[in-house]
């Protein structure tokens, strides 16, 4: 399952500049709001799901090296943020559903 | 979303942001730095006009190009192209001279000119390329649109190229200065309460440790173990405080160094799950109370000095693995001359 088909079935914003996401393959995801838990629980190319949209969240995904963040509960990170993620190589998405219900649907994607 | 925001509609009527605008810079800044004759094709394949058509058949299809300019006593004098020779073909009149067929009211575009001007008449027109002169009039190359995208392509490729450069450049720096004991130290200014550049040193000593030519995964634990160091200035110090990595051929020191307000308990501080973080640090995402822990599990040594009151000092080691160490001259086979 490559990102454009996960953008596409979850209907997921796309904060930064588009690419080609049919060449990004995430594996597995990782969800949580606390960053210093990302850090350590977030594999590199997972898919990570938080309510964040801070400029730090683009820091912990670019150390993580994680394939996208999808930030939930229509939270929006601001320009800055933006330009800093594409700066970073960094891709923002976003959704207005809950962690909950995006996590299970990525699994049911077979994101898992 | 903030109303510094401006937007518009713009390509296959998406919204677009600053940020596709700034995104896009660099395809456009190349197109006004690159000059044309740093793209065009130099290799002229010309016709003259008491050529026959059955000339120009037999040159656009041994080339396979579209069209070629056409000289008489080394000036443009006109340009013949696949359309003109479909006339002829139509007409059955391959044995005419190419003067009949051929197209006289020329566009031309300077050598010298940026290659933002070709794409402006060929956006503009359905002209498919253009003979470049030089600043004597004088033929010197030819422009298509392929002739662009190629351009582009390899100024592109040359961006990169330049960051394998520094980065083969760097990962020769140990091996290239030979003394008995070589380190690299970085320092770091870091601010407290600074959340929006929380991460920054971190990335920056994360990339020139790629650019030393640490392995991605040496590379990510030393990103985690400084990220948390300074965020932790970032979070607590009250006048920041100083982040500091020493890399020598066989391990990584990494330290960061504040003036207060101190931890009262260090053995608490070290508790999985237990913080002071503020209620404004927490609402970000911080004060997981797994920082400390997060460096350990990343490092090879730890050790956290403080007290109240005073300053705290946070050591971190991480020894180098055989297949990790920096290449030194010290350990490489050609010892230095006396």
């Amino acid at each position: 399952m490559n990102l454009q088909e996960i953008i596409t079935k979850l209907n997921l914003t796309v904060f930064t500049t588009p690419k080609d996401f049919t060449l990004v393959d995430p594996h597995n995801g990782y969800t949580s709001d606390l960053l210093s838990c990302v850090m350590a629980g977030a594999q590199p190319e997972n898919i990570w799901v938080t309510i964040q949209a801070h400029m730090n969240v683009v820091a912990v995904a670019a150390l993580r090296e994680v394939s996208a963040v999808i930030i939930t509960e229509n939270a929006k990170p601001e320009p800055d943020v933006i330009a800093k993620a594409n700066e970073q190589n960094v891709i923002l998405l976003g959704t207005s559903e809950p962690s909950y219900e995006v996590v299970g649907k990525l699994w049911e994607l077979g994101i898992q | 979303m903030s109303n510094t925001l401006q937007e518009s509609q713009g390509r296959r009527g998406r919204t677009i942001t600053d940020q596709d605008a700034h995104d896009i810079t660099r395809v456009e800044e190349l197109s006004y730095d690159l000059k044309i004759a740093d793209v065009m094709s130099r290799e002229i394949r010309s016709l003259t006009p008491r050529q026959t058509m059955r000339d120009v058949f037999d040159l656009l299809r041994k080339n396979r190009i579209s069209g070629a300019p056409v000289i008489e006593n080394e000036k443009l004098i006109g340009i013949i192209s696949q359309e003109d020779l479909m006339k002829a073909l139509v007409a059955s009149d391959l044995s005419s001279t190419i003067q009949k067929y051929m197209s006289t009211q020329v566009r031309t575009i300077k050598s010298y000119e940026p290659v933002v001007k070709a794409i402006e008449v060929f956006m503009r027109t359905n002209i498919g390329r253009l003979p470049v002169l030089d600043e004597n009039e004088k033929l010197v190359g030819m422009i298509t649109k392929g002739d662009i995208t190629r351009g582009v392509l390899v100024a592109i490729r040359k961006d990169y190229q330049e960051e394998e450069v520094r980065r083969y450049r760097a990962s020769h720096l140990f091996e290239d200065i030979t003394s008995d004991r070589t380190s690299l130290i970085m320092r770091y200014l870091i601010k407290p309460g600074d959340y929006t550049n929380g991460g920054q040193a971190s990335s920056h000593i994360k990339r020139a440790l790629l650019r030393l030519g640490a392995t991605p995964q040496l590379a990510r634990q030393c990103g985690i173990a400084v990220y948390e160091a300074e965020i932790n200035l970032i979070i607590h110090s009250t006048n920041g405080g100083v982040l500091r990595v020493q890399i020598e051929p066989h391990r990584i020191l990494m330290q960061t160094t504040d003036d207060g307000p101190g931890i009262a308990d260090v053995h608490q501080a070290l508790q999985p799950g237990w913080s002071t973080a503020s209620p404004l640090a927490r609402s970000m995402g911080f004060g997981a109370g797994m920082g400390l822990v997060n460096i350990q599990r990343c490092v090879d040594k730890m050790e956290l000095v403080s007290a109240a009151g005073k300053g705290t000092k946070l050591f971190m080691e991480i020894h180098l693995r055989p297949e990790e160490k920096f290449k030194d001259a010290s350990n490489s086979n050609e010892a230095p001359g006396i």
